[in-house]
């Protein structure tokens, strides 16, 4: 009898750790999500006459991916993104965080362009109102301009198969 | 001789550039209108998180974002923002896990409440046992084995005493 509050203690206690176990502080929750996408309006890469801005891609499903030749993971990512451009199955704009411009249009010529338009966000301003913290992150974006998902790190294709694309194919169905 | 007072001197200039080493923004000038404004700059940067290297806050970190969220703060303070709109600012991008010092909120109720609680448990526990403790020894003052079990041990020590000597 005297041995059940600590042995229920350490039972709250063990739970707790072994749910800890799999918790990844790396991934802190987006404030965003459910949130209109935080605006802005960038010059283009490769096209300094125009600008982009996410209100032009009001009512489709698309993907901002923040993205950097210093950032090695990125180079990680950038396959699967081209993969993906290729299928055509969501639009992906791409962000280009505190680079040099023509290192930026060099990668994409080596590496393949998935972007259907590169945004260039020299000063990392714009990183800071989309809560932009660990290269690369890639947030999935409703038809009315909502954040509804935000991805950490590269998108590997387990990513893209078990949450991003089955993701995109729901926000597609909605209201449409 | 010599060698002893070269190998004194960079130890000496070793642990001043340690003072140094300690907080990023030593080498960053930024001037303030108002002492109020400069400490209110010191609070924000140690209470605010750095979210590149979790475990330090946007004053020491030497973090690209930490650069640019100090300057994105000294920015705010000198347009006039005051504390709390810049950590709206902050946890509206970041979350609140940007706060080293949580807000209180239906949120945030347990972990704020929860080592008050847990110190009244304790005393609680504490105290009771300790009554309790207090109530059997003036139990066992007040009624002394009878005498059937007091010869009994007397007998076991008496048994006990040839074999120890």
């Amino acid at each position: 009898m005297r041995f059940i509050i600590p042995l229920a203690l350490f039972a709250v206690i063990s739970g707790f750790l072994y749910w800890g176990l799999d918790n990844d502080p790396r991934r802190v929750p987006s404030p965003l999500i459910g949130k209109p996408a935080p605006e802005f309006s960038l010059p283009v890469l490769g096209d300094e006459g125009s600008n982009f801005s996410p209100e032009q891609m009001k009512g489709k499903v698309w993907l901002l991916n923040i993205w950097a030749t210093w950032c090695a993971s990125c180079r990680v990512e950038h396959p699967v993104l081209v993969d993906l451009a290729r299928r055509g199955t969501v639009e992906i704009i791409g962000l280009n965080y505190k680079d040099d411009n023509r290192l930026a249009i060099g990668w994409l010529q080596e590496l393949g362009d998935p972007y259907s338009m590169t945004a260039v966000d020299q000063s990392g301003r714009i990183g800071i109102d989309w809560g932009f913290y660990g290269a690369p992150e890639t947030f999935v974006i409703d038809k009315e301009g909502l954040v509804q998902h935000k991805h950490i790190g590269p998108v590997l294709p387990a990513d893209l198969q078990d949450t991003i694309l089955p993701l995109v194919a729901e926000l597609r169905e909605a209201g449409s | 001789m010599r060698t002893d007072t070269a190998a004194m001197r960079a130890c000496v200039t070793g642990i001043a550039l340690l003072f140094f080493a300690t907080v990023a923004t030593a080498f960053e000038e930024r001037t303030f209108e108002t002492p109020e404004d400069e400490s209110l700059f010191d609070t924000l940067v140690t209470e605010l998180r750095c979210l590149v290297c979790q475990n330090q806050n946007i004053a020491d970190s030497d973090a690209d974002l930490a650069v640019d969220l100090r300057r994105e703060i000294y920015g705010m303070i000198q347009t006039g923002k005051n504390k709390s709109e810049i950590l709206d600012f902050m946890v509206q991008r970041y979350g609140e896990f940007v706060l080293y010092k949580p807000r209180f909120s239906a949120r945030t109720i347990v972990l704020w409440l929860a080592p008050g609680v847990l110190l009244l448990l304790g005393g609680l526990i504490l105290w009771r046992s300790t009554v309790t403790a207090k109530k059997s020894n003036a139990n066992n003052a007040h009624n002394p084995p009878d005498s059937d079990a007091l010869a009994r041990a007397r007998s076991l020590l008496k048994e006990d005493q040839p074999e120890n000597h």
